[in-house]
Formats: structure tokens, sequence, C-alpha cells
């Protein structure tokens, strides 16, 4: 069980996973009592990878993923409380209450979103890059995808684009094994993702999204590339979700074995394993952080319950950056 | 008129770092259409950057390049290719703004050839103006001569909003006055190209010809059109339309638009509401037939709008027999 990581990264991912953890199991809850609204993707399962991503980047990094986004939105950075008063559809959300569950927005943290066309932030991940390319600085953007989107044309033209300009940008497929219902198997000839790198000549490569350390190793590798001007990586992280595809989905395409042979490898409990056996952590040190992290949700919940719904003036504002627009009012 | 679309970007290119242009055959080729010839000898491969044919994937990298602080020009050798890229258009550039709240915009202009060009048959004749008028977020521009196309274009790069610009393949080659001096023409603008007071004729683009040349035709018979060139399709400048229907009482429609819900629809709404009591006559329209451009040179000829149609037409608002 020896790491070469320290006691401080282990404390952080914990910590860091167990909030997207409680966050989305709460999320749950309230969309059950209809807090929350419209479609809605829980991250829970997948939490490593947003813990491996952090520790690999430096803050001015970017991110863009699809519509899965609470997890990596928060990891990014943005306000929990400003996530969940987001979902409630409050003013004082990530995007003024403008945008639900599948539009977070961090510009200030370099999060750019939360998108809910399976695969078109591919694309747009890639120009994100491309302008941190074309400004001469060393950042990176890691854009996020899901298997489903891997089928997607966007993929392959963004692929080859991304290779011919050498574009500093980190492809990140989280293969949780289900595009909705339909599993990587059902999609293509080609179930293993990383391979369709091949075709452009892209280094890539197959990570267990169960381990932390593996996941930040792998993309510690595409960052350095990336910032060396060497181009960008495809990294296929396998990972599961626990739960359905969104809140309204059956989950009948999968055996309740298949789920639980996945949380016996869940992230947090091996993480907490690692903190009290490697490093020495003590339970009451484990119990204040899980106190710390209950208390920091329910003060989310709080600060959504307690914020302002968005004034009706707000409808035609953030449409046109131009402020004398002159809609077409009946 | 090309002349005056590269010095436009040139200009601006030069006035900005932040502006560069991509899309197929811009560079080394000098464009498809030559709008961009020597630009790349100017300004170097990194802000004049040849692309794959990859509609889709080079538009995303643009708008999400424009997201991140640059402020590409993508040059579209047609529109009707445009299609392909519709969801970074519609679905990226023009709604990040909102649902972002006002964190992310997109300043970015999407420009290339539009409409029809003789007989290129149904895949390469579409005009799109309509289309993107639909869509908040988005400014469309379509300009009907070589100097509104150097002063609007110019606007363009400058707006913070993601601006949709149609040009015309048959006008690339148009010759018109150019000044000097730098200027800038306001997005959201008409213009009257020819004053008159007994009926009203709007259209833009490439229609404008037909336009004014019915105009002409109807001089010779004592009838004075006066003629609006939109240029701007979104927003619309219906007030300087409404103050013209005011003096002459009667509008007539030229664009090349498929006739539902077209360019021409949504100025028909608005001036009859706004405008019912001046109206001595039935608002009427000339747009393209309500069905795919044939190839055949007499079909051609069917499909658009033209001159003696447009004659017709103005003499059935005014009541006139013949």
């Amino acid at each position: 069980m020896a790491t070469k990581f320290t006691k401080e990264t282990y404390l952080y991912w914990y910590e860091l996973m167990l909030l997207l953890r409680r966050f989305e199991e709460k999320t749950g809850q309230l969309y059950g009592m209809q807090k929350i609204r419209g479609f809605c993707h829980l991250y829970i399962g997948q939490e490593a990878i947003a813990a491996g991503c952090m520790t690999a980047t430096k803050p001015e990094d970017k991110m863009i993923t699809a519509y899965r986004d609470h997890g990596l939105a928060i990891a990014k950075g943005v306000s929990a409380k400003a996530c969940m008063a987001e979902m409630f559809g409050k003013a004082t959300g990530c995007s003024k209450g403008k945008g639900g569950s599948m539009h977070f927005f961090g510009a200030d943290v370099g999060f750019f979103g939360g998108h809910g066309i399976v695969g078109a932030q591919i694309g747009t991940g890639a120009g994100i890059a491309f302008a941190d390319k074309y400004n001469g600085n060393d950042n990176v953007t890691l854009t996020f995808f899901g298997d489903g989107a891997a089928r997607q044309g966007m993929l392959h033209e963004t692929f080859n684009l991304a290779m011919l300009w050498k574009l500093p940008v980190i492809f990140i497929c989280e293969n949780n094994n289900y595009a909705m219902g339909t599993s990587v198997t059902r999609t293509s000839n080609v179930v293993d993702i990383y391979k369709l790198a091949d075709a452009y000549e892209m280094p890539a490569d197959s990570i267990d999204g169960m381990d932390p350390e593996a996941v930040h190793e792998a993309v510690a590798r595409a960052v350095k590339r990336g910032r060396a001007g060497e181009g960008p990586t495809l990294l296929e992280i396998k990972t599961y979700r626990y739960k359905g595809h969104s809140m309204s989905d059956p989950q009948k395409y999968r055996s309740k074995e298949e789920v639980e042979e996945y949380k016996q490898r869940d992230p947090i409990e091996t993480s907490k394993q690692k903190l009290l056996e490697v490093f020495g952590v003590s339970e009451a040190e484990i119990e204040a952080i899980n106190e710390r992290v209950r208390v920091e949700v329910e003060e989310c919940v709080k600060f959504a319950e307690e914020s302002p719904w968005p004034s009706e003036d707000e409808l035609l504002k953030d449409v046109y950056i131009d402020q004398n627009y002159p809609f077409i009012v009946d | 008129m090309r002349e005056a679309l590269r010095e436009a970007m040139q200009e601006e290119m030069r006035r900005d770092e932040k502006v560069f242009l991509l899309g197929e055959e811009v560079a080394e080729y000098n464009g498809a259409y030559k709008v961009s010839q020597g630009m790349l000898a100017e300004f170097g491969e990194k802000r004049v950057i040849d692309t794959p044919i990859s509609e889709l994937g080079f538009t995303a990298i643009a708008v999400g390049a424009a997201q991140n602080g640059l402020r590409p020009i993508v040059e579209f050798m047609t529109w009707n290719f445009a299609v392909l890229a519709l969801d970074q258009i519609l679905n990226t550039a023009s709604k990040m703004l909102a649902m972002s709240g006002g964190q992310i915009g997109c300043p970015i202009v999407f420009r290339g050839a539009n409409g029809s060009a003789g007989q290129l048959g149904a895949q390469h004749s579409t005009a799109f103006e309509s289309y993107y008028a639909n869509i908040p977020g988005l400014k469309v521009i379509s300009p009907s001569n070589p100097y509104d196309s150097k002063g609007l274009l110019k606007a363009a790069i400058r707006d913070n909003d993601p601006v949709v610009f149609m040009e015309s393949e048959v006008m690339y080659g148009d010759k018109g006055e150019v000044p000097e001096g730098e200027y800038i023409i306001e997005i959201g603008k008409a213009d009257i190209k020819r004053p008159g007071r007994d009926v009203t004729i709007v259209s833009f683009n490439k229609m404008m010809k037909v336009a004014l040349g019915a105009a002409e035709e109807l001089a010779k018979e004592g009838i004075e059109a006066e003629v609006i060139d939109l240029r701007t399709i979104r927003p619309l400048d219906w007030f300087t339309i409404l103050e013209s229907v005011k003096k002459t009482n009667r509008l007539v429609i030229v664009e090349e638009q498929w006739p539902f819900a077209s360019v021409s629809s949504e100025i028909t709404y608005r001036i009859q509401k706004e405008g019912f009591d001046y109206l001595d006559a039935p608002i009427r329209r000339i747009t393209s037939a309500d069905a795919p451009m044939h190839y055949a040179p007499t079909l051609v000829g069917a499909y658009l709008p033209d001159v003696p149609r447009t004659v017709k037409l103005v003499k059935e608002v005014m009541y006139m027999k013949k």
C-alpha cells in the first residue's frame, strides 16, 4: 500500500471526493423533493477523476465538460454554494440561475461549462487550448466527455485538428461504460476508446478511474506534453457512475452485482484506508473532515434556499454583451 | 467587393493582434474566392490559417478560442457548408453568454458566400439569412455593395457578440466606391439607397439589384419607388421601413429567402402592427420559389425574384391596371 504521494495530497483528495459525493447525494435528495428541476446527472462514483486532475494541473489551466458537470466544477473551484443555488435556479447561482444543473460556469477559475449537446464541447475545448497557444502561455485545457460522445463526428474532426495544430489540450474520456442506457459494446466495433487516437497518431492511454493516483500520473504526463508544445493526448479513464444516467433512469440495462463490484473499489474508501494505514491519520481526524464536509453541504442547501429568484428583468440580460440591443418585444 | 472585404480584415488585423482568419483555402490558395488574397503573406500562418474540410471541427475551435479571449474570423466557403457547424453557432456561440449568466462571451465573425450563384444546383444555393436571424444572441449582416461591406465587416469584427456575415459569390467581382480613410458602419441600420414617394421596396444583399432595377423601370413610368437596403437583418431596422411607409403607404419586399418564416414575414408582421393605419394596400413580397433550386437555366430564372415580377407587384399594390 506504499505510495509516493504525500499525506497532504491524500487529505486533499479525500476531502474533495467526499465533498463531491455528499454534495451529489444531497442533490439527489433535493431532486426527489423537486427543489431541483430539469435534467440532472450525478457524478457519484467518478470522483477520483476530478481529484487526480486537480493535483496534476495548475489554477491557470482550463476545464470544459458535458452536462455531468457538478463534480468537475466544484473541484475546479466554482463555489459549491453557488452550484447548489444554480440548481435551485436562484440568482446567486454560478450561472445566475440561467444555466441549471447542466450548465455550471466559472470563468474566474477557468471552468468553461457545463455543455448539453453530446460531444460539442470536445471541439470547443480544443479552441480554448488554441487561444492559450496563440497567446503564447503554457496553459492546458482539460476537455472531458463521456463514452457516448466518443461516437460523435466532432471527436474525429477535433482529434485531427488538435494533432495538426499541436494544441495543448488533454482529451479525457470519462468512460463510465454507458451512453445513457447503451453499453459501450453496443455502440461500436472499437470498444477501447483510447485506440481511436491511433488514427491521428495521438498519444493515448487507458487509465483506472477508481484510483486518483493513476489519474494524477496519467494527466501529469499529458500536461507535460501539452505545456511543452507537443500537442494533445487522449486519456480513456475507466470509471463508473453508481447512479443512473439522469434522475429519471430505472437502470434496467445493468445488474446490481455490476454496480456492487465497482463500489468495492470506491476511491473515497480506499483513500480513507490509505490515510489511516499508511499515513497514520487518526479516526478522529477523518471524522473531523467528514463533519466539515457535512456542514459545508448543509450550508450549500441553506444558501440556495435563502437566495432570491432571478427578477423578471433578467430575461433579456446576458443575451448580448451589447447593452443597447433592440430586442423584439411585442 | 472582395477587395473591400479584404481591406476590412487587413485593417482590423493590423489594429488588433487577437483577430485572426481561418477557413478552407484562406491562406496558401489565397481564398476560394480570393477574398483573403495576400493575407498569408502579410500576417503569416499564425493568423491566416488553412483548415481541412471540417466545418464542425474548425468552427468549434474558433468558438472556443473566442470564449478564451481571441477574436476569430471564420470563413465558410459557402453558408451551405456551414450547416455542418450550425450546432456550434446555435448551441455554443449564441447561447453561452446567457447560459453562463453573462460570464463567457463569444466575439467572433462567421462570414462567407450565401445564396444562389447561377446554376449550382440545390445544395449550393440556399439563402440563410432568415435561419440565423431567428437566433437570439447573434447579429446577422447581409450587405449589397463594397462600401457597406467594408464598413459593416469592420464593425462586425469589433463587435463583442457573435456576428453572421452573409456575402454573395456573384457579387465578389462588383466594383464600387470605397473611400481611402477608415470608416465604420453601425450594425442594425438600414440605408435608403434610392429616395421616392410612391412605394417602398425593401431588400438586401444581391436582391438589391432587383429592387433598384425595378425602381429604375418604374421611374420610366413616373412611379418613384423608395428603395431601402436592410444591410443588417438582425437586429432589424424596422423603424426606417415604417418611416418610409408613412410616406408611401405601400410596401413590397424582395428577398432570396424561401417564403416560410422569411425576413419578409417578420417585416410584414412588424409593419402591419406598427403602421396599420398608414397602409393603403396589403404588404406584398417576392421570395425564392417554395422549392429547392433546380439546375436548368429556365428553372433558375423562374425560382429567383426578378425585375419584371417586382415591377408587376409594385403596380398591384398601387392598384394600377397593366
